[in-house]
């Protein structure tokens, strides 16, 4: 009689294990449902996706626009049916837009998927299909403005250089400019000319591919750093500048050997003089250095809509002296991009709070009915609000004291930093600026490279300038 | 063109649904209904295997495609009457799914690659043939549950064949070669092992029956790890914990099992770097895109880019994946007839995986109950890996889908597991009906 109860009881165990794996196979099943309602358009918006422009054989590729509702790229049908893409601004939103018809790149590439996806009713996708006309996709809204985006274009010129504009509070991107530019147009044509030269990088999207040595836009860093290790004595720093600062054998000048005098900490940062700041340098600590430049995104990755490069920076305490001193003024092996300036100052501007830089708004469909809204989103803190106050307390100076005279105006208040990096012995150094306004509560930041432009104050200065006053002039 | 096979794709979702259904609702209804349902499946399976070779032939124009969909109709006509023929007291709801999970098979390969449909096709004759034997033996040779050291011995050998003279593929020694044809025997050898496993703990469950059993399986998990076939290697020892467990009802050596399985997990991740890989490449895929993460990438994108209800055949890119007629034809199925289809076919899978524990449960023989037991077990793992690793949410293992996957060997065993749960149905029910017809007398 033994057999029934190990029956029983076997036939218990078998039930469980039964339940088990019917539990298993809902997990897979409940994990495909997961991926493709949670993760799905993430996923297939890649560019390694070839599935995807097999779309295009039933869909028209949807427009690009503005946020003001400009169309900045479009697919134009022809006769007999053959379809090209249209980009009415020529190389004013090169970059940004990018192409699409020789590879993909820029918001082509990043919103690929929305533009080859069709949001049309139902009834109207099935009519059409049963006339053989394609279904026309969504239509992506940017964040760019378009006269921003113009007026900086403008004010850039024909000088090499880029200009980022963006609101700090939502980090909404209001304009990318990279020159020179190329026009997407015509890009399979000029395409072996473009390539050919590649020392002038037409291609090369300089807002958030361009590496650039900070110069004086790196004593934000060094400022920071110094008061974090000095909170009480950083108040009490004095410098004195004649223009050439020695150092064993070392020699650091300030720009034009311009003799700044005595100086304390707001002075040096608003004169930009790199004496005190090199030899302010002597005295940190490379390993917190590195921590608070890691801090402020040096050496990492961050999400950006379209292709970037990441910023580098390395110091060690062992490094000679030489190469303490230039680190510090924004020098030496360091190197970062037009993008990393303005979230640097966006994060000062936003009381330390970076948001994410984006660049689509929100997806509409062909009939003018949003899809998808995109909202803005935090990317973390990358100081506190008390350092980001002092820095901005600091960065005012600069503009009311100091090297950012071109920004002063009785319209609207302006808190920046200008540079003048040196890459290259013999030519003119870039010009640098990133600053934000109105300093009270700031609406947009503005970061300038002019490739060879000089003083950052006496070029960069002014393109911010023409930003803002556009800015501002509309109210 | 596209809307006839738009809407043709929607109504085999449909469908496709139905008959899912149909295959649960039958265990939650009584003997006549039963019979309807089994029907009604044997009809909807019919029309969506029509519907799927129309698209076929619309989308390719190849008149060859008609004659082999003539044949596939012709075979599973047979097989469906003659097995009933021959084994009156057959499990219809096994029978039905096992044919409809062949005709989705079939369909995918055709898309993918019509030689390989062809040839798998041959092979499906071929072992739906040899196979039909099965329950005819299992009826008259008692014997079988008396042999373990032949199972065991004949496994053993096999994989230790593989291991010295094998080919290998994807890194993996899997195959003999014979003339023409090559046989991965491990796909025969996880089925011996179980015969091997349930005639060992029919003997006795002595502590030293447990330790010998215990030692032959570690070796063939062994032999398996040093041909690289891990999947294989896993497979068979779930299957093994979970029999030790049901045989001896002993909480403790599933517990060990579990315990020392983790640790050869940890340790085989330490120890081989094609493990690391796998797991490199399933954490992040997107890491190295171009080279290890690249198979991993493309079923995501054929899976989400099918969506739910999927690309349309020949609408999609399934060719991009790497080896997608074998371990990855989820993908193929998920991104051309959407995923509300792929998982129509993995909820079939646990409809039979249910019907076996059914079966397990209702022997009384301990030989037969662990028999069936062991089978299910090994038949769901295979399915739970080579699915969860296209899906990305366990790493790929390298496993077929059984019935679906191309592959001769991996479904001749596959066959051969179906015919021994349905000889042992066959076996039980016959029984049955002895004992009312005695009663009644």
């Amino acid at each position: 009689m033994k057999q029934p109860v190990e029956n029983e009881k076997s036939n218990k165990n078998i039930l469980r294990i039964t339940y088990v794996v019917v539990c298993l196979f809902l997990l897979m099943i409940g994990y495909e449902g997961y991926f493709l309602t949670f993760q799905r358009e993430d996923v297939i918006n890649n560019p390694y996706n070839a599935r995807l422009n097999s779309l295009s054989d039933r869909i028209v590729r949807g427009q690009i626009k503005s946020s003001d509702g400009v169309v900045l790229a479009e697919t134009v049908t022809g006769e007999n049916k053959t379809e090209s893409r249209n980009y009415p601004y020529g190389s004013l939103y090169a970059h940004v837009v990018g192409y699409s018809s020789r590879g993909k790149t820029g918001l082509e590439s990043y919103a690929n998927y929305y533009l080859l996806t069709s949001h049309i009713n139902l009834m109207e996708q099935v009519v059409n299909e049963f006339s053989g006309r394609k279904n026309p996709g969504d239509d992506v809204y940017t964040t760019l403005d378009h006269q921003i985006q113009q007026t900086a274009s403008d004010a850039l010129g024909d000088r090499k250089g880029a200009v980022v504009v963006m609101e700090p509070d939502t980090g909404r991107i209001l304009a990318m400019v990279s020159k020179p530019g190329y026009d997407p147009n015509t890009i399979n044509l000029d395409w072996n000319n473009l390539v050919e030269n590649p020392e002038e990088a037409w291609l090369l999207n300089r807002a958030t591919q361009g590496l650039y040595p900070p110069g004086s836009i790196f004593k934000l860093v060094t400022l920071l750093e110094y008061v974090r290790e000095n909170p009480e004595g950083y108040r009490d720093f004095q410098f004195d500048c004649d223009g050439i600062y020695e150092e064993g054998e070392y020699k650091i000048q300030c720009f034009h050997q311009t003799v700044h005098g005595s100086q304390n900490l707001v002075q040096a940062f608003a004169n930009s003089c790199n004496g005190a700041f090199a030899s302010l340098g002597l005295f940190l600590d490379g390993e917190k250095t590195n921590q608070t430049a890691e801090d402020l995104l040096f050496n990492k990755e961050f999400f950006l809509p379209v292709a970037y490069n990441k910023s580098s920076f390395q110091i060690q305490d062992q490094e000679n002296t030489w190469e303490i001193l230039q680190t510090y003024i924004g020098q030496g092996k360091t190197q970062f991009t037009p993008m990393h300036g303005a979230m640097i100052g966006a994060a000062v501007a936003n009381g330390g709070i970076l948001m994410n830089p984006y660049l689509i708004e929100r997806v509409d469909h062909a009939g003018g009915e949003t899809i998808k809204r995109f909202t803005p989103t935090v990317y973390g803190s990358l100081m506190t609000a008390q350092e980001a106050a002092l820095l901005s307390e600091m960065m005012r100076a600069v503009v009311t004291d100091g090297t950012g005279s071109a920004l002063r105006n009785e319209n609207y208040t302006v808190a920046g930093k200008t540079g003048s990096a040196e890459f290259e012995t013999g030519k003119e150094t870039h010009a640098w600026f990133v600053g934000f306004a109105p300093v009270e509560k700031p609406e947009l930041v503005v970061s300038v490279i002019v490739e060879e432009g000089g003083s950052g104050g006496r070029t960069a200065g002014p393109v911010a300038r023409a930003v803002f006053d556009v800015w501002f002039g509309r109210k | 063109m596209n809307l006839l096979t738009d809407a043709g794709r929607y109504l085999m979702i449909l469908l496709m649904a139905i008959y899912t259904y149909l295959s649960f609702r039958y265990f939650g209804v009584g003997e006549e209904k039963k019979k309807k349902i089994c029907s009604r499946q044997n009809r909807l399976m019919f029309l969506i295997h029509a519907l799927s070779y129309v698209i076929i032939y619309c989308r390719t124009g190849e008149e060859r495609m008609i004659l082999f969909y003539g044949a596939q109709v012709f075979f599973l006509f047979l097989y469906l009457v003659l097995y009933r023929f021959f084994y009156r007291n057959v499990s219809r709801v096994l029978m039905n799914n096992m044919c409809m999970l062949l005709c989705v098979g079939f369909v995918i390969l055709s898309r993918l690659s019509f030689e390989r449909a062809a040839r798998q096709f041959v092979l499906v004759v071929f072992s739906g043939a040899v196979t039909m034997l099965i329950p005819f033996i299992i009826d008259r040779m008692w014997q079988l549950s008396k042999i373990p050291w032949v199972y065991g011995i004949l496994g053993l050998g096999l994989l230790t064949a593989v291991y010295f003279v094998g080919n290998t593929s994807y890194g993996a020694q899997l195959s003999i070669q014979i003339g023409r044809i090559s046989i991965q025997p491990s796909e025969f050898v996880k089925i011996l092992f179980v015969l091997f496993a349930s005639t060992m703990f029919y003997q006795s469950t002595s502590l030293k029956q447990v330790c010998l059993t215990t030692a032959v399986a570690a070796l063939h998990v062994l032999v398996l790890v040093f041909s690289r076939d891990l999947g294989g290697a896993l497979i068979l020892f779930v299957t093994y914990v979970f029999m030790l467990f049901v045989a001896t009802g002993n909480w403790l050596y599933l517990g060990a099992g579990l315990l020392s399985g983790s640790g050869a997990a940890v340790l085989a991740f330490r120890l081989f770097s094609h493990v690391k890989v796998r797991v490199s490449s399933w954490k992040n895929p997107w890491a190295d895109i171009d080279n290890t993460g690249y198979q991993m990438a493309q079923s995501l994108f054929a899976i989400g880019t099918g969506g739910w209800f999927g690309m349309g055949l020949y609408e999609g890119m399934p060719r991009k994946i790497p080896v997608v007629e074998k371990d990855f034809v989820f993908a193929a199925l998920s991104e051309e007839m959407g995923a509300v289809f792929a998982l129509c076919v993995l909820l079939i899978c646990l409809g039979c995986f249910v019907q076996f524990m059914m079966i397990a449960c209702s022997m009384q023989a301990a030989f037969y109950k662990l028999t069936a037991f062991g089978l299910g077990i090994l038949y769901s793992t295979q399915v739970f890996l080579a699915v969860g690793g296209v899906i990305k949410l366990i790493p790929s293992t390298g496993v077929t889908l059984p019935f679906i996957s191309y592959g001769g060997s991996s479904v001749f065993s596959t066959f051969i597991l179906f015919g021994i749960i349905q000889g042992l149905y066959i076996l039980k029910r016959d029984e049955e009906e002895e004992e009312t017809h005695e009663a009644a007398g």
